[in-house]
């Protein structure tokens, strides 16, 4: 099975209940918000990294990029539909997070043009077990409200199955060379 | 009665163009401008209100890459530009960016000058201590040792300070930013366009392809010890002992931002003929 | 010299180019291929394109490999071959190709892109990436060195020698890199239908050299020692090379922080008695016009090279254009006579840059020298450039020199120049306009002479053979300079071979202009046709200010970035000649 149908499959299994509409205030929808921000910043540099790779002649990394953004995408469409939410909650400055970025994002320092499949899959799995590490904290953690904490350890289940799937899909990935950011060529004159 | 329209706010992705960077990846430009698109969407701008104004360098690069109003105009002169966009249209957010080289080595004198005339716009500049467009020459900010091309031996200059400089010029917003931590920079842009007069913000932005050991930065920088200042002597003196990796406002000034003279009620140039008339 | 084929069905050029991206290291390729050339003893030029990205784009290297000395690109490219496809079709315009020619691609990378297929080029799918894998540690670059090498019909040793000169530090990368190449040469064996060298006509004492380098090392011959630098694509590599070799011979360069700093520096070091020389492009010679009117009111010995790109403003920076001939011309304030003169070949970057040094100081003016990105980034195998001639160094007052007059009206117009720590010969170098002892003046008297004098010292310049390039005969005439010298020359080859009669003028010395010369030279012509790369003709409209030209007049006329090829001029004169 594809990787990408695998997710879908993971997504499908977890039946949350729906039906009624959800609060648009109060620490669950903080919560959800916040939830839904990290998917999205993810889905965003996914694909930000896929058009990096386009332009730098990286096809088939621009490609998995790609692959990855869509499913970011689709947890976060998710998180909308269960909270009925017409309009996605704004990310913006109202939150910061332990990082400088959202736990499932990479940043923007860690591509390198010439990177190889199995690196991006790195990246990946480093998102998802840090995201897996921030639901889990939310989870454990007392002060949080009975509610809040369901959805969260529901959530870092999910997130550790997204690692198990990525370490599958990098047993299928041919891992990078020694010498596979080796370009003789010097770099390019511009304006 | 219908209710009012609104307009839907706008996120970073509204402020971003389609048009794909030609930065390399790795680069710290590609946090600035997530930074940028993330302060104009959380100020509630809208793209077309909102300009951008740069040089030459691959820092300059950057108008394009947004949905505003953008100048890419010729190396150093982006302030300028800027200045005179703003002045004319006083209406407009004006940003101005571009890199040290850009910025600091052909641009100076505006910078100086800029500083001093306290024109209501943010300068950002994407400091990574090289020329990078045209491969890898020391700029006003690269240390005295390190090597290239075209200073062998290292430049043996001292490198700018260029916060100092434009405390002592009289720049009205004095802040740092690094490209490692995205929201932070986008917090401090959103607040240097939101301070009246001439603000400056500094981000180091590495550069992955002319100076890898930048990669160090991450651990360099560090929050800045004490609350941004608005005493230009107190300010002074810790601008002065700077590290070179203090992040976060650092200076606040007062001073009222340039605004030209005008009359409330303009005259036609016909009016003015009297003063000819025999 | 036509490119054409030769009796025994061996050619005397052939021209390939090697494309990919993203770590394909194509210029590295390029580079050893230009070297294998030499290495046999044939004359050879490489140039190259490619995309936005700093790191990583795609990118083509552009070889032609010759038994004649030519800085000409061929009408097309024999061999078309791409270690990837990616973005490739960006260059069909700068790679042209015909149905003789071969396109080599990995068939793991997919089909030739239409760009290149319509023009009935073969492909011939080659495995590099597979051929290369075959060998431990190989890469498809050196397979594809070894390929195209080997189909041009360079020998094997050669290309070996070009790896180890390239891969100094030996070892197994040494190793795998002459064995990829090996690989190379044996699939290129087996591929037929490509166009293999004549012998080469080996030569003592060959250089390769880049156009930027040979304008450096001409100016270190023509005695600079200072140079102010501020980068510009594409001149910076000139001042990288300048930077240690001027340390070597007891000079300095310093980085300005701009070209408003950099002349302004090179006028400082001049004032104090050192040669000085800064390079730019179109946008820093716009900068520097201010203060090269200083030079020529103060009367300072300058240079100035500016390497042109395509303008206008920020243009296209890493591409050439023949367009800063009116701001190098006429592009300063009032009435400002100076130097401006421009290499014709790669080889000629050298002795013109050490003539506009001579001329410099001997006539205490700034001089322009007008090179252009396709001279200044192109590497070429060259004939050992001959010993210049002796400098005429600066006329240099004697220490107190009775009543002192820095701006003498002498016969020449050229005074002799105080130099500082100089007894008794003080004087204050200045843009005001002066009277002879070099007092500002608002006289109209001194203001004549000394316009006069600025003028006079340039008008009797001695200049014999250096002012153009004479070469042919008859009643059709081309007028042509810079770059585009190389293309014209081939044309007129293969015109001779036809039996048409044509002279090539190509100018030097644009400034000051030499119509008498001019005259002499273009005795009997009846056509002129008038060749550059400039839209709008600045060329043209130079030769008509400046000259009288016998005769019909046309102008053959583009943009840059593409140069012209010698099969456009030839049919051009051709049908001209026969109507």
């Amino acid at each position: 099975m594809s990787t990408r149908k695998a997710f879908t499959k993971a997504a499908a299994k977890k039946k949350r209940v729906t039906g009624r509409a959800r609060p648009v205030a109060g620490p669950y929808a903080d919560f959800m918000a916040r939830a839904y921000v990290m998917e999205v910043d993810a889905a965003e540099r996914y694909a930000d990294f896929a058009d990096q790779m386009d332009v730098h002649n990286n096809p088939e990394v621009a490609e998995l990029f790609r692959k990855l953004s869509r499913i970011e995408a689709l947890h976060a469409k998710r998180i909308l539909e269960e909270m009925g939410w017409k309009q996605p909650p704004h990310a913006l400055l109202a939150w910061r997070w332990d990082e400088p970025e959202p736990p499932e994002t990479t940043a923007h320092t860690e591509v390198h043009y010439l990177m190889q499949p199995y690196h991006a899959l790195q990246l990946a799995l480093g998102n998802e077990q840090r995201a897996e590490k921030f639901l889990a904290r939310i989870a454990r953690a007392p002060k949080t409200p009975p509610e809040v904490k369901r959805a969260a350890a529901e959530m870092a289940g999910e997130e550790r199955e997204h690692v198990r799937l990525i370490e599958d899909w990098m047993k299928r990935v041919p891992k990078p060379a020694k010498d596979w950011d080796r370009d003789p060529d010097p770099p390019v004159l511009g304006d | 009665m219908n209710a009012p329209a609104t307009v839907a706010a706008l996120t970073a992705q509204n402020f971003k163009s389609d048009y794909k960077p030609v930065w390399c990846p790795g680069c710290g430009d590609y946090t600035v401008l997530a930074s940028i698109t993330r302060a104009l969407a959380a100020l509630n701008l809208r793209p077309e209100n909102v300009a951008v104004v740069s040089g030459i360098g691959c820092s300059s690069r950057i108008p394009a890459y947004t949905t505003c109003y953008g100048f890419h105009g010729v190396h150093g002169r982006a302030l300028a530009a800027g200045t005179g966009l703003k002045v004319a249209r006083p209406d407009l957010t004006v940003l101005v960016a571009g890199g040290d080289g850009d910025g600091y080595s052909i641009g100076g004198n505006h910078f100086l000058h800029a500083c001093r005339r306290n024109v209501d716009l943010t300068y950002i500049v994407m400091d990574n201590h090289v020329y990078g467009m045209t491969k890898g020459q020391p700029s006003p900010t690269t240390e005295p040792d390190w090597k290239s091309k075209l200073s062998p031996g290292g430049t043996g200059l001292r490198e700018f300070h260029p916060l100092v400089i434009a405390l002592a010029a009289g720049a009205n917003f004095i802040a740092r930013g690094f490209s490692g931590d995205p929201s932070g920079t986008a917090t401090l842009i959103a607040e240097a366009v939101r301070h009246p007069g001439f603000s400056f913000v500094e981000v180091l932005s590495p550069c992955v392809t002319f100076r890898p050991e930048q990669r160090a930065w991450k651990e360099a920088v560090h929050p800045a010890p004490v609350a941004a200042t608005e005493d230009p002597a107190r300010a002074a003196r810790r601008l002065m002992t700077d590290d070179g990796f203090n992040i976060g406002v650092l200076y606040k000034g007062s001073r009222p931002a340039f605004s030209p003279a005008a009359p409330k009620a303009p005259l036609s140039p016909s009016d003015l003929e009297k003063d000819f008339a025999l | 010299m036509t490119g054409a084929k030769l009796t025994n069905g061996l050619v005397d050029s052939v021209s390939v180019a090697l494309a990919g991206s993203g770590g394909a290291g194509v210029m590295t390729a390029g580079n050893m291929l230009l070297e294998a050339a030499a290495q046999a003893g044939y004359y050879g030029l490489m140039t190259r394109t490619s995309g936005p990205q700093i790191r990583g784009g795609e990118a083509a290297a552009m070889v032609r490999v010759s038994t004649f000395a030519s800085d000409s690109q061929d009408d097309r490219f024999h061999v078309l071959a791409a270690i990837d496809w990616q973005n490739v079709n960006r260059f069909a315009s700068e790679i042209p190709l015909g149905a003789a020619s071969l396109l080599i691609g990995d068939p793991a990378q997919g089909e030739p892109p239409e760009a290149f297929t319509r023009s009935g080029a073969r492909y011939v799918p080659l495995p590099l990436k597979a051929l290369a894998k075959q060998v431990s540690g190989g890469w498809p670059n050196m397979v594809a060195l070894g390929v195209l090498g080997g189909l041009m019909g360079l020998p094997a040793d050669a290309l070996e020698r070009a790896v180890q000169k390239a891969m100094k530090k030996g070892g197994d990368a040494l190793a795998a890199g002459l064995a990829a190449v090996r690989l190379g040469i044996a699939e290129a064996a087996k591929v037929d239908g490509a166009l293999r060298l004549a012998g080469a006509r080996s030569g003592a004492g060959r250089w390769l050299i880049s156009g930027n380098e040979a304008a450096g090392l001409g100016a270190l011959r023509g005695g600079v020692r200072f140079v102010a630098a501020y980068p510009i694509t594409p001149a910076t590599e000139l001042l990288e090379w300048m930077s240690p070799a001027l340390t070597k011979v007891g000079g300095t360069l310093v980085q300005a922080e701009d070209e408003l700093a950099s002349i302004s520096m090179i006028l400082g070091a001049s004032y104090g008695g050192v040669p000085a020389l800064t390079a730019t492009s179109g946008p820093g010679l716009a900068l520097m016009s201010e203060a090269l009117g200083l030079g020529v009111a103060a009367e300072l010995p300058i240079v100035v090279v500016d390497v042109m790109r395509t303008g206008p403003s920020t243009g296209i920076a890493t591409k050439t254009e023949q367009a800063d001939l009116n701001i190098a011309m006429y592009g300063l304030h009032g009435d400002a006579p100076h130097v401006v003169v421009a290499p014709n070949s790669v080889a000629d970057c050298l002795a013109t840059a050490q003539w506009a040094v001579s001329l410099a100081e001997s006539l205490q003016v700034p001089a322009i020298v007008l090179s252009d990105q396709y001279f200044g980034q192109a590497r070429a195998i060259i004939d050992r450039p001959d010993r210049a001639p002796a400098r005429v160094p600066r006329l240099v007052a004697q220490p107190n020199a009775d009543g002192y007059k820095r701006y003498a009206l002498t016969e020449s117009g050229v005074s002799p120049m105080a130099i500082p720590g100089t007894p008794g010969t003080s004087y204050t170098a200045d843009g005001l306009e002066h009277n002879e002892r070099g007092t500002p003046s608002s006289q109209p008297s001194d203001h004549l002479a000394q316009l006069e004098k600025r003028q006079r010292k340039l008008a009797d310049l001695d200049c014999a053979e250096h002012w153009a390039t004479l070469e042919g005969e008859g009643d059709i005439a081309v007028v042509t300079w810079g770059s585009c010298t190389a293309p014209v020359r081939e044309a007129f080859a293969r015109a001779r071979a036809e039996g048409v009669k044509a002279r090539l003028v190509s100018l030097r010395l644009l400034s000051p202009a030499q119509p008498e010369r001019m005259k002499k030279a273009l005795e009997g012509v009846k056509r002129v046709l008038v060749v550059e790369q400039s839209f709008s003709g600045q060329f043209h409209r130079y030769l008509r200010a400046e000259y009288d030209l016998p005769g019909e007049v046309r102008s053959f006329r583009r943009p840059g970035p593409l140069p012209f090829r010698p099969d456009e001029i030839h049919q051009t004169l051709v049908k001209w000649s026969h109507s």
